[in-house]
């Protein structure tokens, strides 16, 4: 059965509509956007071709755009434009008009393991 | 378990094959380099630049050392290899002495502990070579050098400051290279050759007279059938020499350059067949299938080659061969053919330079007294060979041909002139599929091919989706083009090309039509109007430009349709930091605002403070959440350095205080500056302002360039460019004050603003239009609309406001906020 850390990240209006914002969880980036719509959705925020941040990209459907080389992801699955690129995408709740981002313990656990020194935040 | 590579050589093939190796399997070998050099290893074909100066040995450095470390690569620096012990796969090296040349063999001994031993699964050999020193006495002591290392050129360099005369023997390409080095140095130069011409490798005795005509011109003495016999010393330095013509010269220095050998020592001592090189089959293998070689050191098919590109072929197909992606990888050898510059003369020279057959038909053109000679050997309507001396331009076209068998037209002057029409002569049906057709990205005929059959993509741009070919200078999209229709019969037309952005399917007048009608004033409004409500990410920019061009004071911001750096109004680089560069009107500034500039780069730890070319000053490496408190520590406004805007006006000292100036550039840059700053255009204008033609400021190569002439006139060129392109602006009109300036270059940029294409440079835009109508337009007001467009970029300036006054006041909540940190609140099943 898979465990998730909850996080709030506060308020939707903290994110102005149509752009993203980055989140720091547990050591991870991660970038939070609100389309026009109000679609809330999160991915890593690290674009695997040169690390660029994808919470400063544009977005519009469903997508966002990497502001450094322009490399696409989609919101909803990860899946990028190139070919082998595919980002983690997380579950956001609204509750109430905050968000909880829920985090999944197994990919802390595994970055735990890379790193044995991060156990002293637990 | 990882197989152990070791490599023997740090130069160029070995660097080289090393890299390809990683590209294609990064984890696959554990790697260990023997360089006898104690470097890493560096651009050997940039070292007669480190003679003569223009660079510094650092700088043609390719791999530092950083590099082997990054890559977990073992460097033995300073170490030569010299025992293969191939029973028990081991290499035996030991520490160069100090003062040793890499490239002089020692004597293979180990004293006690001095071995260096590294056991290998496979082996490669890319020793390279060294200098060949003809058989002349006394060569050796003090004043006589060897030209091959960083080392050699800065003994040279060093021993040079105290001679006046030298003496290079060899007169081939490396010769010539270390005499215009030494003629840096203010030395008297002669060039002793023992062959009846210079650069016998490369020319015929023609172009090698036209060539001696013009270094003799330069100052350098050339002595041709001329055989060194014997150097002379007086108090042990080197005082001249005797030719077996009887003949002597005196000298102060001397130094061989005549030609190279490959070095075989370690492969013969362990019996691995050699001839003149190392043989390799067509894998790279020697005669030991565990043990491969690459580069000069190397004889493929009783061949040796010394020029780079067939030495990066070779590389490729041993990394391919090694790691097993391509195990049925070939090298069947190299046409070669350079292109080079020898002491300022330019040459192209490719196989045969003389016809072998009575058959062969030579191809000639001679025009001596601007120095040119094109020669081509032609058989079965294909290239043999060619010299271009002086003349080089029809190069790029005739190497290909040559290297790929192509056929050449049936008019032979265009071989040598050009297609009448000026159209390449390459035809990508000749082509072979391994030819790169985009030089950007990489991309070979055959990808493109697979493209439009497999995936039925028929357009440039669809092909340029998929592969990035054509993405990057764009100058292969002809090319692109013909293979189409060569492989389907016609290249379909996208009409996506021709829309304003993507996501509107509208070419730029209707759409502008559309937008006035409807009133739409804003990004979302546009989608939703024109496009479903769906809002395509790449195309917001674009709308986002033109609504603020067409509504400047009721155009409704949307900040989500601004690229991140122009929602913070700064350029973001690659970690993600930002730029900042202040506005610095007309590149002049004052001891005030440097100071304030300094404070705030130490404040804020800017990781480099560099002086850009449009004369301002670059912080660089700023965190976002700290743009707000720089921007008013420095207290100026922006220098616009982030956007699709006017940026820049540069200027000369004008008459302010040049000798020469006509014009008052400096105040006209800063009214130019001050009147248009932060105006949005359809891509960046930069612009110059010189204070007469001897052009400083660079006037003649800006979007916009003004320069002063006599008689209190101004000369405005428009479509200039100094970037990926170059290109001359065209004169649109001379005008006789800074305010007729200020008026037509408004106009056109608002002409500019209203009819280009988004992502369209001035010098496409001009291009496109064409000047005579520009000048119909926007002077003799053919269409009447001149008053409107005055009128309208008035508008514009009258809406400016200063962006990094958001400084004050974001636009937004958060608009400056870094990644923000946040805590864990609980811990459930994820369907609980």
């Amino acid at each position: 059965m898979q465990r998730n850390m909850l996080f709030n990240l506060g308020s939707v209006n903290d994110i102005p509509l149509g752009q993203g914002r980055c989140f720091i969880v547990k050591g991870e980036e991660i970038a939070v956007f609100r389309s026009r719509n109000g679609d809330i959705s999160a991915i890593e925020n690290k674009c695997p071709h040169r690390e660029g941040p994808l919470a400063e990209g544009m977005m519009g459907n469903g997508l966002v755009v990497c502001p450094l080389h322009g490399h696409k992801f989609d919101l909803g699955t990860g899946q990028g434009s190139e070919h082998n690129e595919c980002i983690q995408i997380y579950n956001v709740l609204l509750q109430h008009g905050e968000m909880i981002l829920e985090f999944p313990c197994e990919i802390f656990n595994q970055k735990k393991e890379n790193n044995a020194s991060e156990c002293l935040t637990l | 378990m990882k197989k152990r590579l070791v490599v023997i050589g740090n130069g160029m093939a070995a660097a080289r094959v090393v890299e390809e190796i990683l590209k294609r399997r990064r984890d696959a070998f554990e790697i260990v380099m023997f360089g006898a050099e104690p470097y890493g290893n560096y651009n050997r074909i940039l070292l007669s630049n480190v003679l003569n100066q223009s660079q510094e040995a650092a700088a043609i450095m390719m791999n530092p050392l950083s590099w082997y470390e990054e890559n977990g690569i073992k460097l033995h620096a300073g170490v030569k290899a010299l025992h293969i012990d191939r029973e028990n796969q081991i290499v035996l090296g030991k520490r160069l002495p100090n003062g040793v040349a890499a490239y002089l063999p020692i004597e293979k001994s180990f004293p006690e502990g001095s071995a260096v031993r590294e056991a290998y699964d496979f082996l490669i050999i890319a020793t390279g070579s060294r200098p060949f020193v003809p058989p002349i006495e006394g060569f050796g002591g003090q004043g006589t050098f060897l030209f091959r290392t960083i080392d050699d050129c800065q003994q040279i360099a060093q021993y040079a400051k105290d001679c006046q005369r030298a003496i290079v023997i060899g007169g081939g390409l490396l010769g010539l290279e270390a005499a215009r080095g030494l003629i840096t140095h203010d030395l008297d130069v002669t060039v002793v050759e023992a062959a009846p011409q210079l650069m016998p490798a490369q020319l015929d005795l023609e172009a090698a007279q036209l060539l001696k005509r013009a270094m003799e011109t330069m100052g350098l003495r050339v002595a041709l059938d001329t055989i060194t016999s014997q150097i002379t010393y007086r108090d042990d330095k080197v005082s001249g020499v005797a030719f077996k013509n009887g003949t002597q010269m005196e000298t102060d220095m001397l130094v061989v350059s005549a030609g190279i050998r490959p070095i075989t020592e370690v492969a013969v001592d362990c019996g691995l067949k050699v001839n003149k090189g190392i043989v390799c089959d067509d894998q790279m293998k020697t005669s030991d299938p565990k043990i491969f070689a690459v580069g000069e050191c190397v004889e493929h098919r009783g061949v040796l080659y010394g020029l780079v590109d067939p030495i990066w072929q070779q590389a490729v197909v041993l990394a391919e061969v090694i790691t097993e992606c391509g195990r049925d990888a070939v090298y069947e050898g190299s046409k070669v053919g350079t292109k080079l510059k020898v002491m300022g003369v330019e040459l192209a020279s490719f196989g045969e330079k003389n016809p072998s057959e009575s058959t062969d038909e030579v191809i000639v053109y001679r025009d001596p007294n601007r120095g040119i000679y094109k020669k081509l050997i032609v058989a079965d309507n294909k290239i043999k060979g060619g010299i271009l001396l002086g003349d080089i331009e029809m190069a790029d076209d005739l190497m290909p041909m040559f290297m790929n068998g192509t056929k050449v037209p049936e008019n032979r002057a265009e071989i040598l002139f050009g297609a009448v029409s000026g159209e390449t002569l390459l035809d990508v049906n000749d082509l072979p599929d391994s030819a790169q057709i985009c030089n950007c990205n990489g991309v070979c005929k055959r990808q493109i091919v697979d493209v439009i059959k497999n995936e039925q993509r028929t357009s440039v741009s669809a092909i340029g989706e998929v592969t990035k070919a054509g993405k990057g200078c764009g100058s292969c999209r002809g090319l692109i083009a013909q293979i189409i229709e060569a492989t389907i019969g016609k290249v379909s037309y996208d009409p996506r090309e021709h829309y304003y952005v993507a996501g509107i399917p509208l070419e730029k007048s209707l759409l502008v039509r559309e937008i006035k009608n409807r009133e739409m004033k804003s990004v979302s409004t546009v989608f939703a109007q024109l496009a479903d409500g769906i809002e395509d990410a790449g195309s917001k920019n674009g709308l986002a430009s033109l609504l603020k061009i067409m509504w400047p004071k009721e155009y409704e911001d949307e900040r989500d349709a601004r690229f991140i750096n122009d929602r913070v109004h700064a350029n973001i680089q690659k970690d993600g930091s930002f730029s900042v560069v202040p506005r610095i009107f007309g590149g002049v500034t004052s001891p005030d605002e440097l100071l304030r500039i300094a404070q705030a780069a130490v404040k804020y730890h800017v990781k480099m403070v560099k002086i850009t070319g449009g004369q301002r000053i670059d912080l660089l490496g700023v965190k976002k959440a700290d743009l707000p408190a720089i921007w008013k520590d420095i207290g100026m406004p922006s220098g616009h350095a982030y956007t699709k805007a006017f940026r820049t006006c540069k200027s000369c000292v004008g008459t302010d205080f040049c000798r020469y100036g006509v014009g008052d550039a400096i105040s006209m840059a800063q009214k130019i500056e001050m009147r248009f700053q932060g105006l949005e255009c359809p891509h960046k204008v930069k612009m110059a302002a010189s204070g007469c033609p001897r052009n400083c400021a660079e006037s003649y190569v800006k979007d916009v360039g003004i320069v002063a002439i006599e008689g209190d006139q101004w000369e405005i060129y428009i479509g200039g460019a100094a970037g990926s392109i170059v290109r001359k602006g065209d004169l649109l009109t001379t005008v006789n004050t800074h305010d007729d300036v200020l008026c037509i270059v408004g106009r056109f940029l608002q002409y500019y603003r209203e009819h280009g294409k988004y992502l369209e440079r001035t010098y496409g835009f001009v291009e496109r239009v064409g000047m005579d109508i520009l000048k119909a337009i926007l002077i003799k007001d053919t269409l009447g609309i001149c008053s409107q467009l005055d009128e309208r970029i008035q508008e514009a300036v009258n809406a400016f406001k200063d962006p990094w006054k958001e400084a004050e006041t974001p636009a937004y909540a958060h608009q400056f906020d870094g990644p923000q940190l946040v805590e864990v609140v609980g811990e459930v099943n994820n369907n609980g």
